[in-house]
C-alpha cells in the first residue's frame, strides 16, 4: 500500500511549525505505523534531507514514550493501544496521514514530533510514591489484601504516563494521569497515611505545571492506551475534597517524606 | 593482569553478613560530602539512586531517556524471583541459588550468586512497601507461578507488566529522594566517555540529547547500571535505544569486559515476518505454564494447525525432556526450535517458527482463566500477527533477549577500574552461561537495594576525603576533547549509506555467525567481516543534522559505532571458548544427541577482555571458578 503523511516539522521550541508531505511507498499492512516512519526517514537521509524525529523505544506499548497524534487522535485510530502498537492495516491504501506532536501548554515541543513531557515527573516528584525506607519493610505476606482492590490498584498502575490523556483533553488537563498514580497508592494500605498530603501535593504542582481544569468529559479515558477509567478522576476529586477539608483544620501535613 | 574476585572466606551462608560487617563505615556527617554519579534509571540504576540517596550521599543520575520511568526495564513482563517458599512447596535459599547456578551452566560465581539468592526475600518486600501491586490470590496472600528451570512456584508478577510495576515502584522512591533533593536528575543525557583520575573513575561527559551540549560531571565513584548489548544484533526484544555505549566507552577506559559472547536467545518470541521488522516481541516464558510447544512430524507439513491430528505432532520439549517438558530452560528450548526448524518441520509463512498451543489448558481450564492469566500477552499477539490465539495455536520463533556478560566486576560489583562500579544487566556476575526468567528483575534491585548501598561506602571510606576533583581538571578536558572529536567527525562525514543500514548488516553477520549455534570457521570470517565493515562505517555513514540539536541519527550512529567493536569482541570471545555452555553453543562441541558438551578441565573461567588500543588484539584474563558449596555436574533437565 502507499500513504502520504502530512507531517508536523518544527526545528525547536522557539521556531515556527508547519506540515510537510511525504510519500510512503510499498507498504506492507502489517508494518507498524512506526516502521513506516523508519521507511520515509531512510527514505529522506538517502535524499539529503533531515529525517523527522519522533519519540519511540519499547515499540510494544509499555515505555509510553511514543506520542503521535494521528490523524486528530493521541496514537491513532484503534481505542487501548500506543503509536508503536498502531499498525498500518488501520488505514487505506492512498490515504493522506496528519500526525502531530502531543500539543499542550505544559509540554513543549521539541522538535517535529517530539515533546517535552517532564511535567509528569514534577507530579511525582511532590508526591507520587509512598515514604519507605530501603531495608525496613515488613514481610510481604503480613499485611493481605483483597484481590479486588489488588486489582484495581493494578488497573490504575497500568499507565504509562504517555501524555495522550493531556494530549486528548480540550483543557489540556492532567487528572488522569495524576488521578492514577494517586488512585493505585490510596487504595493500598500501605499508601494511606499519605494520602491526603499525596492527593493535595500532586495536584497542586500539575496546577503549577500549567495543566488546565478537568471539566469532566473523559476524552481522556478514551484516548488512553492503556484504558484507564475515567473513575479514577472521580475517586481523586472525593479523596481531594476530604483531604481539603482536613487541611483547613491543619490535620495534613504540608510535606512528605 | 589478576582478577581479584574478593569473595570473603568462610562458609557460603555467611560470607555476605561477615563482609557487611567487616567494611569500614563513612561517618553520616560525610556522606553528603561524597558525590555518586549513576547511569541508568533502569530496575539497577534507579533502586540505586533511590537508596544512596536516602543515605544521605550527594547522587546524580544519569540517563539518556526523558524519564527514568522508561528505561528498558519497563519491558519485562513475566516475573521476579525469590526464596520465599509462601507455596510451601519446598523452596529455599539454597535451591534458588542452586537452580541459578545449574541454570547458568556453572559458569556463575558461587558466592555472587548465593547472596543474589538471600536478598531475594527483601526485594519482595520491599517493593510490596511501594506499593507494587504483584498478583494476590483471592484469599489476599501473594500469587506465585512457575518459570523456566525450576520446580517450584517461586516467580512473583504482576499481571504481564512486572518489570513495568517493579519499575514504577523504583522511580517514586528515586522520584521522592528529587523531590528531597538528595538526588539531581539528568533525564535526556547519555554518557559519551568516562573520566579517570589518576586510575580512579572519577566522572563523565555527557551529550544532552535536546541540545546537543556536552557536559563534564565529577564523582567520588561512577556507577553503570546501564543494561545488556543485545542490539548488537539489529533485531531483539530490546528497547530500540538499548545500547552498550557506557559499558563500551569504559572498556576502552580500561575495564575489562567478560564473557561477552554469552547472550541469551529466548524462545518464545513472536517470528520475523519481513525486511522492515524494527524489533522483535517476547511473548513471556510464563505461557509456557500453560502452552504446549510443538513442530509437525513431518517435514514441510503446510496444513493449517487445527488440521493436524494430534498424533502427527511432535510435542519435542516434552519427548526430550521429560521432567521439565515445556518449563526445560531458555537456551535449551532455544536450540530445539532451531533443530525442528532445520529439519524442516518449521511452520508459517518463513518456516522459522514453532507452535505453542492453549488447545488443552483451555479445555482444562476454561478461557477465562487463560484470559486473566495471559489476556494481555494474547492481546498483543493479536495486535501484531492479526491472529486469535484463543482459537489457532501462536507462532514463536527465538530472537535475542539478553546479554549474560557484561563488565567484569569483583564481589563487590567494582570493575577492575577503582571507583568504577557496574550494576544490573551491565555486570557480567550472576548468570553465567544462560539466565533463568525471572531473574534479571531481581538481580537489578538487588544490586541497587541491597548490595551496593553497602559495598560502595566501604570504597569510599578508603579514598582520601578529599571534594570531588573539579570539572577543571585536564582529564575532563582530554576526555571532552575526545568526545567532540568523535561526533563532528560523524557529523561531517560526508559519506552515503544510512547509520541503520550498518546496523542491521551487523546484526546479520551476528545473527549468523554468532547466534544460535557457533563454528570455529563462520566465527573467524565474522571477525574478518566485521572489521571491513567498521571500516566502511567510518568512510561512507551519512549522518544527517546537526550536533546542536535533537538529532536521532547521529544518537544512532554513536552507538552503531560502538557495536561494531563490540561484535568483534564477542566473536573473539566465542572463538575462544573451545566448549559448549549455556546460550554459547559451539557445534564442535557437543554430545551425540546434540546437547551442549562443556568442558570443565580448560574453561571453568570467566573471560575478561582487555582493551590494547585500536587495530591491535585484546588480551584474554581468566579468573577461576571454584566451586565450593555445589559439585559441578552434567546440567539434565530430561
Ligand atoms: C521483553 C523483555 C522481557 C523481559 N522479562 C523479564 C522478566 O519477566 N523477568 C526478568 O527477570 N527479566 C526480564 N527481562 C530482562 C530484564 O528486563 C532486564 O535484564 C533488566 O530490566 C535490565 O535492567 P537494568 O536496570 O540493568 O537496565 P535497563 O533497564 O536496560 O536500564 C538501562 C538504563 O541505563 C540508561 N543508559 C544506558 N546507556 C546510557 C548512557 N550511555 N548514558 C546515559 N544513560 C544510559 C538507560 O537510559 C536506562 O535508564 C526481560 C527483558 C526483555 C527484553
Ligand atoms: S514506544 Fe514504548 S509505548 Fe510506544
Amino acid at each position: 500500500m502507499n500513504v502520504t503523511i502530512r507531517v508536523w516539522r518544527q526545528k525547536n521550541d522557539q521556531s515556527e511549525g508547519r506540515f510537510e508531505d511525504h510519500e510512503a511507498k510499498d507498504l506492507n499492512p502489517n508494518m507498524s505505523f512506526l516502521e513506516m516512519l523508519d521507511v520515509v526517514n531512510e527514505d529522506l537521509t538517502n535524499a539529503g534531507k533531515d529525517p523527522i524525529a519522533f519519540a519511540h523505544d519499547c515499540r510494544e506499548g509499555i515505555c509510553g514514550t511514543c506520542s503521535c497524534m494521528i490523524n486528530g487522535k493521541p496514537h491513532g485510530p484503534e481505542s487501548g493501544v500506543a503509536t508503536c502498537q498502531t499498525y498500518m492495516r488501520s488505514f487505506q491504501d492512498g490515504d493522506v496521514i496528519v500526525v502531530e506532536p502531543f500539543r499542550a501548554k505544559a509540554f513543549p515541543i521539541i522538535k517535529d514530533l517530539v515533546c517535552d513531557r517532564s511535567a509528569f515527573d514534577s507530579i511525582m516528584h511532590s508526591g507520587g510514591f509512598i515514604s519507605i525506607r530501603t531495608g525496613s519493610a515488613p514481610d510481604a505476606n503480613a499485611i493481605p489484601i483483597g484481590k479486588e482492590v489488588a486489582d484495581m490498584a493494578m488497573d490504575a498502575a497500568a499507565c504509562i504516563g504517555c501524555g495522550a490523556c493531556v494530549a486528548a483533553c480540550k483543557n489540556s488537563s492532567a487528572m488522569l494521569f495524576v488521578s492514577a498514580k494517586a488512585g493505585q497508592l490510596n487504595l493500598l494500605p500501605q499508601g494511606k497515611p499519605e494520602k491526603d498530603a499525596r492527593v493535595l501535593n500532586m495536584v497542586a504542582t500539575m496546577d503549577e505545571a500549567g495543566f488546565g481544569n478537568c471539566t469532566n468529559q473523559y476524552e481522556c479515558s478514551a484516548a488512553c492506551p492503556k484504558e484507564i477509567s475515567e473513575e479514577f478522576i472521580s475517586k481523586l476529586n472525593r479523596d481531594y475534597l476530604a483531604a481539603s477539608v482536613k487541611s483547613v483544620f491543619k490535620a495534613v501535613p504540608s510535606t512528605m517524606g | 593482569m589478576i582478577l581479584d574476585s574478593k569473595i570473603p572466606s568462610g562458609p557460603l551462608e555467611t560470607k555476605w553478613e561477615k563482609h557487611i560487617a567487616d567494611g569500614k563505615l563513612v561517618n553520616p556527617a560525610n556522606k553528603r560530602k561524597y558525590e555518586v554519579i549513576i547511569v541508568g534509571s533502569g530496575l539497577a540504576g534507579a533502586s540505586a539512586a533511590a537508596t544512596l540517596g536516602e543515605l544521605g550521599y550527594s547522587v546524580k543520575c544519569f540517563t539518556f531517556h526523558d524519564s527514568p520511568r522508561r528505561a528498558h526495564s519497563i519491558a519485562a513482563q513475566g516475573g521476579i524471583n525469590a526464596a520465599k517458599n509462601y507455596q510451601n512447596d519446598g523452596d529455599s535459599v539454597y535451591r534458588l541459588f542452586y537452580d541459578t547456578i545449574k541454570g547458568g551452566d556453572f559458569r556463575s560465581r558461587e558466592a555472587n550468586v548465593y547472596r543474589l539468592a538471600q536478598v531475594s526475600v527483601n526485594i519482595i518486600d520491599q517493593c510490596v512497601a511501594q506499593g507494587v501491586p504483584f498478583a494476590r490470590e483471592y484469599g489476599g496472600l501473594l500469587a506465585n507461578r512457575s518459570f523456566g528451570g525450576a520446580q517450584v512456584s517461586r516467580t512473583f508478577y504482576a499481571r504481564g507488566q512486572t518489570g513495568q510495576q517493579l519499575l514504577l515502584g523504583a522511580y517514586s522512591t528515586l522520584s521522592r529522594q528529587i523531590g528531597l533533593g538528595t538526588v539531581k536528575m539528568f533525564p535526556n543525557s547519555e554518557m559519551l566517555e568516562l573520566v579517570l583520575v589518576d586510575g580512579h573513575a572519577k566522572g563523565i561527559v555527557t551529550r544532552n540529547l535536546n541540545t546537543g551540549a556536552i557536559e563534564r560531571h565529577s564523582a567520588h565513584a561512577v556507577v553503570l547500571a546501564t543494561g545488556g548489548y543485545g542490539n548488537v544484533f539489529n533485531l531483539s526484544t530490546y528497547a530500540r535505544n538499548s545500547n552498550c555505549t557506557a559499558a563500551w566507552r569504559a572498556y576502552r577506559k580500561g575495564a575489562t569486559f567478560a564473557n561477552p559472547c554469552y547472550t541469551q536467545i529466548h524462545p518464545t518470541c513472536i517470528p520475523v515476518s519481513g525486511d522492515y521488522q524494527s524489533k522483535l516481541t517476547l511473548m513471556s516464558e510464563s505461557l509456557r505454564n500453560d502452552g504446549r510447544i510443538w513442530a509437525p512430524k513431518k517435514e514441510g507439513d503446510r496444513r493449517p494447525p487445527n488440521e493436524i491430528p494430534e498424533e502427527e505432532r511432535d510435542y519435542y520439549l516434552e519427548r526430550k525432556y521429560p521432567s521439565f517438558g515445556n518449563l526445560a530452560p531458555r537456551d535449551i528450548s532455544s536450540r530445539a526450535a532451531k533443530e525442528a526448524c532445520d529439519e524442516g518441520r518449521g511452520v508459517g509463512e518463513t518456516g522459522l517458527g514453532v507452535y505453542l498451543d492453549f488447545k488443552d489448558a483451555i479445555e482444562r481450564l476454561g478461557e477465562s482463566v487463560i484470559k486473566e492469566r495471559y489476556g494481555n500477552l494474547f492481546d498483543i499477539y493479536k495486535e501484531i500477527t492479526n491472529e486469535n490465539a484463543y482459537e489457532v495455536p501462536m507462532r514463536i520463533y527465538p530472537a535475542v533477549h539478553y546479554t549474560m556478560g557484561g563488565l567484569w566486576v569483583d564481589y563487590n560489583l567494582m570493575s577492575n577500574i577503582p571507583g568504577l562500579f557496574v550494576t544490573g544487566e551491565a555486570n557480567f556476575s550472576d548468570h553465567g552461561a544462560n539466565r533463568l526468567g525471572a531473574s534479571a528483575l531481581m538481580q537489578g534491585l538487588a544490586d541497587g537495594y541491597f548490595v551496593l548501598p553497602y559495598t560502595i561506602p566501604h570504597y569510599l571510606a578508603e579514598i582520601p576525603r578529599d571534594p570531588a576533583p573539579p570539572t577543571s581538571h585536564e582529564a575532563f578536558s582530554e576526555t571532552e576533547e575526545e568526545v567532540t572529536t568523535r561526533t563532528q567527525r560523524l557529523l561531517t562525514n560526508g559519506g552515503k549509506q544510512t547509520v541503520k543500514s550498518f546496523h542491521k548488516r551487523l546484526g546479520n553477520l551476528m545473527w549468523d555467525y554468532c547466534g544460535m549455534a557457533r563454528n570455529k570457521a563462520g566465527l573467524e570470517t565474522a571477525i574478518q567481516e566485521i572489521p571491513k565493515l567498521k571500516e566502511e562505517f567510518w568512510d561512507d555513514v551519512n549522518v544527517p543534522g546537526e550536533g546542536s540539536e535533537l538529532n536521532q541519527s547521529l544518537e544512532l550512529a554513536g552507538r552503531v559505532g560502538d557495536f561494531l567493536e563490540l561484535g568483534e569482541l564477542m566473536c573473539r570471545d566465542a572463538l575462544a571458548r573451545e566448549e559448549s555452555c549455556g546460550g554459547h553453543f559451539r557445534e564442535e562441541h557437543q554430545y551425540e544427541d546434540g546437547e551442549a558438551l562443556r568442558d570443565d578441565e580448560n574453561f571453568s573461567h570467566v573471560a575478561a577482555w582487555e582493551f590494547k588500543g585500536d587495530g591491535n588484539a585484546p588480551e584474554r584474563h581468566i579468573e577461576n571458578l571454584e566451586y565450593e558449596a555445589v559439585k559441578m555436574v552434567t546440567r539434565s533437565y530430561k
